[in-house]
């Protein structure tokens, strides 16, 4: 049975007019930047072909790449079963604290991967905290062991569902109310409209943050070596720990981005060309709320205990270290670093989404075999390890762009390499809910091209814009790789510090730092995330 | 400044790192912390100038001694951190357009890797520190030492309990017990250095015998540590220095202490960190000077008591509970072969320790 206006599924195939060529140019740009490191690892592994063979043929690496995939496709899965629901729960419902949780269950996203497997392995070891918080109520002598596939999951799901919960939480606030009422009109329940209607419809979004998920996942190494997982990005490093052998680490990184390819293809059968549009005339007003009635405390223990699991948990283990190493010579906020952080994380956030709107208009409304390989490309960063990257752009700063080398100018420009994906995903889920007839309407009012970008377009998908700059965000302020390697001279930020007292076993100067970076980043992500809520909540309080 | 083409050289006290030593009054230990005055030449009238240090070794080690030196000497130092590995791949990307002056690498097979951008160093310079604890070609020279120890857990053994040689971890009542970081660059050194002392079958005889009592793998020495103490393993192979810091941090009831083989044998070998000077460095002058400082008493002091390292000069005060470097037994090998570090890996792998 299908609903009249709301067409999920194929939309019928129509001509695609030709992207404007200011548009075009920028497309090329980006796909040229994007694909400096690939560029530099078929650079570095060429003529190593021989021993490069024989290293893929080994049997290890089968089984490696065997293993890759298989916490690929349970993070993936992990993070979309806990993050939809909770995305619907904190827009769609009278969940109390709502702006709160908003903001707090999207925060996971700035720790990074190592500080969450040491805190992980501090707390729940065969011998850790938990362990002896149990041994002394009913006496458990040992846990069973966290290392391997199940802590490294653990951990990866705890870090990555934000990616999701963004993304889907930016699709609900834009989703056009009369599409689901619609469906209610026609005799669907309340479930059942969000199974035949919300939940196509958020399609686009899930796809993307689990995209996201996904290529993120391949590229962990914090997490799945402190975890004891071997991964193949575990075993790239391990070329550049063990022998500095920068040919054979190449060699190995491009098989990742063949696997962050066939990753993409897959992806993208997921997503018919559908329309998330309604198709008749008429603006998109805010949603409803749904009342959740007795199951409103329910859902706030839900939604707190996974806020208590991936932050109260990890804080509290920091703060406990940071407490237990008591006052100590090198102890000091890190203000300078804090201030770092911010700066050129708003600064990535800036340029990244920038960078991202043209990607995303390309690809959503003039899809075209060059946009999709565009649209593509610029996946490929977020697959690929951080050291790659950085040690890409070195090559690519100290021998073509000189100046720049070694200035924030770079560094931001390898932040916007690194992030485009979670920027460019936000923006496509977006306007994928506009209806493009919109837009020629407001060409067909006399408006250039340019206003009806400004004063149309831009303000209608402000809410994936501003999601996608969230991501990009975090996601710098926790950067570690690439920080160190490109960043200026003696430019120290949170992430830095933390790593710098972490890896020499420091626990509670690492502490401080990695505390901060929780609360410095989470006062930029609720003026992100919540940029348009207070229309919301007026409306409610109306009724 | 005026005083223009007239320099004059001044001496300045520049004043030193705090010093801990430990006195025994009976049972009870007691730290004294002294303040050494320190004579530093200085020019007076002249810019003092730059220098850019790329340091494998993490900041909260190095950049309190980095600070002093730039205090003392009025050069100013900017520094690059990162781990090792990715510093050494990051000026072999440089190649001869690195901005780099310096090289502070965590370990030998850092300072191997990129040894071909490294200038020779005076002869001055590497006299400094002991044979074994500098580059045959003088391309680098040891900074500090770090033994390679078995950590083990106190609530399950003491020191008496434990094999002479590391080769007795091999026997079957170790099984379960043991735990160990095969990717880990000193590890790694360590198996160098046991290539050559006993040959590639004998070493492999050991790895394989170790992995048959099923050893855990940790990313790192920290993580053994960790678990040593938690109980989850009972003895571990790491660097003497991690233990110091747990200590330190968690106080003296933390249940681990730090063996160093009785036998003269890999199993505490002692490794360096080390310093070389980029031969397309823009400011060799200043260069020098730093790996002049590094290996000064302020600096040596600085290592032994905040880093709790091995100073590779003498008159310098260890912390509290770590041997002199003099008095643990050395195996006699040749710390320059130690950067072989394909090899190594190739024997590794063989075994399947690592991919």
């Amino acid at each position: 049975m299908a609903l009249p206006f709301a067409r999920i599924g194929r939309a019928p195939r129509v001509s695609r007019p030709r992207p404007p060529f200011p548009l075009v140019a920028a497309g090329l740009l980006v796909g040229a930047a994007v694909l400096i490191p690939v560029a530099y690892l078929l650079f570095r592994a060429f003529g190593a072909a021989d021993s490069t063979l024989d290293m893929l043929f080994r049997a290890r690496s089968a089984a490696i790449i065997a293993r890759s995939l298989l916490l690929v496709v349970i993070v993936t899965a992990g993070s979309v079963t806990i993050a939809v629901p909770v995305a619907f729960l904190a827009t769609r419902t009278d969940l109390p604290w709502r702006r709160f949780w908003a903001v707090a269950i999207a925060l996971p996203l700035v720790t990074p991967s190592y500080v969450a497997a040491m805190v992980a392995v501090a707390a729940l070891g065969p011998r850790g905290m938990l362990q002896g918080l149990l041994d002394r109520v009913v006496g458990i002598d040992r846990l069973p062991a966290i290392y391997g596939l199940p802590g490294a999951a653990l951990v990866l799901v705890l870090l990555c569902y934000p990616y999701v919960y963004i993304m889907v939480r930016a699709s609900l606030r834009r989703m056009d109310p009369a599409l689901e009422e619609a469906a209610r009109g026609l005799g669907y329940g309340q479930m059942e409209a969000l199974r035949r209607v919300v939940l196509p419809l958020l399609r686009p979004a899930i796809a993307a943050g689990a995209l996201l998920v996904a290529l993120y996942t391949l590229s962990d190494f914090g997490a799945v070596s402190l975890l004891g997982y071997e991964t193949f990005t575990w075993a790239i490093y391990l070329q550049y720990e063990t022998t500095f052998d920068r040919t054979a680490a190449s060699a190995l990184s491009l098989v990742l981005v063949v696997a962050a390819v066939s990753i993409l293809m897959l992806e993208s059968f997921t997503q018919a060309r559908g329309r998330y549009y309604r198709s008749t005339a008429g603006t998109v007003r805010p949603h409803g709320v749904a009342r959740l009635g007795r199951w409103r405390w329910v859902a706030f223990g839900l939604v707190g205990a996974l806020f208590a699991i991936a932050v109260v948990a990890p804080l509290s283990v920091l703060a406990y270290w940071a407490l237990r190493g008591g006052v100590q010579p090198g102890l000091s906020f890190p203000v300078a670093a804090a201030w770092n952080s911010v700066r050129v994380a708003a600064l990535a956030a800036a340029v990244t989404s920038v960078t991202a709107f043209p990607v995303a208009v390309l690809a959503v409304r003039f899809g075209g075999r060059l946009t999709t390989l565009l649209d593509r490309a610029s996946h490929i960063g977020f697959a690929l390890p951080g050291i790659v990257i950085a040690l890409a752009l070195v090559f690519f700063g100290v021998n073509f762009v000189t100046p720049v080398y070694q200035t924030l100018a770079l560094l931001v420009f390898a932040y916007v390499v690194l992030f485009l994906p979670a920027a460019s995903g936000a923006i496509k889920a977006s306007l994928m809910q506009l209806n493009p007839h919109v837009e020629e309407a407001a060409r067909a009012l006399g408006r250039s091209e340019w206003r009806v970008a400004a004063q149309v377009t831009i303000p209608m998908v402000m809410p994936g814009v501003l999601a996608g700059a969230a991501m990009v965000f975090l996601l710098t302020m926790k950067e570690l790789p690439a920080t160190l390697i490109l960043a200026p001279l003696g430019f120290k930020t949170l992430a830095t510090s933390v790593w710098s007292a972490a890896s020499e076993a420091f626990f509670a100067r690492a502490a401080l730092p990695s505390v901060m970076l929780v609360a410095v980043a989470g006062v930029p992500a609720a003026y992100l995330l919540l940029r348009d809520a207070p229309r919301e909540s007026n409306r409610s309080s109306q009724r | 400044m005026t005083i223009g083409f007239k320099s004059a050289l001044v001496p300045v006290f520049a004043l030193a790192a705090s010093v801990l030593s430990a006195a025994a009054c009976g049972t009870r230990t007691v730290e004294v912390t002294r303040q050494v005055p320190v004579e530093v030449t200085r020019e007076v009238g002249r810019e003092a100038g730059s220098l850019v240090v790329y340091s494998g070794r993490s900041e909260s080690l190095v950049a309190p001694i980095i600070k002093q030196f730039s205090e003392a000497t009025g050069v100013k130092v900017q520094v690059k951190y990162g781990d090792t590995a990715a510093v050494a791949a990051t000026l072999l990307e440089e190649g001869s357009r690195s901005p780099a002056d310096v090289f502070f690498a965590q370990d030998p097979g850092g300072l191997g890797a990129v040894g071909a951008l490294l200038a020779p160093l005076p002869d001055r310079l590497l006299r400094r520190v002991p044979d074994w604890a500098r580059s045959p070609e003088g391309r680098w020279v040891g900074v500090t030492a770090r033994a390679r120890v078995v950590v083990y857990d106190t609530r399950s053994f003491t020191e008496q309990d434990l094999p002479d040689s590391i080769r007795g971890f091999t026997a079957p009542e170790w099984k379960g017990r043991i735990g160990w970081a095969p990717t880990n660059a000193s590890f790694l050194a360590m198996v160098a250095a046991m290539r050559q002392m006993w040959g590639d079958a004998e070493t492999e005889q050991w790895v394989r015998g170790i992995q048959a009592n099923g050893a855990r793998s940790f990313q790192n020495n920290t993580a053994i540590v960790q678990a040593v103490g938690a109980g989850e393993i009972q003895v571990g192979f790491v660097n003497h220095y991690y233990l110091h810091r747990f200590l330190a941090e968690q106080g003296e009831s933390f249940p681990a202490r730090n063996y160093y083989t009785r036998a003269a044998d890999p199993g505490s070998v002692v490794l360096i960190s080390g310093i070389g000077v980029l031969s397309t460095a823009k400011n060799a002058a200043n260069a020098e000077k730093f790996v002049e400082f590094m290996l000064g008493t302020v600096a040596q002091q600085y290592f032994a008591s905040q880093t709790y390292e091995h100073p590779l000069i003498s008159g310098v005060v260890s912390a509290r509970g770590i041997p002199d470097v003099a008095g643990v037994a050395k195996p006699a090998i040749d710390v320059s072969k130690l950067s072989d570090l394909q090899g190594t890996q190739a024997l590794l792998r063989r075994v399947g320790v690592i991919p």
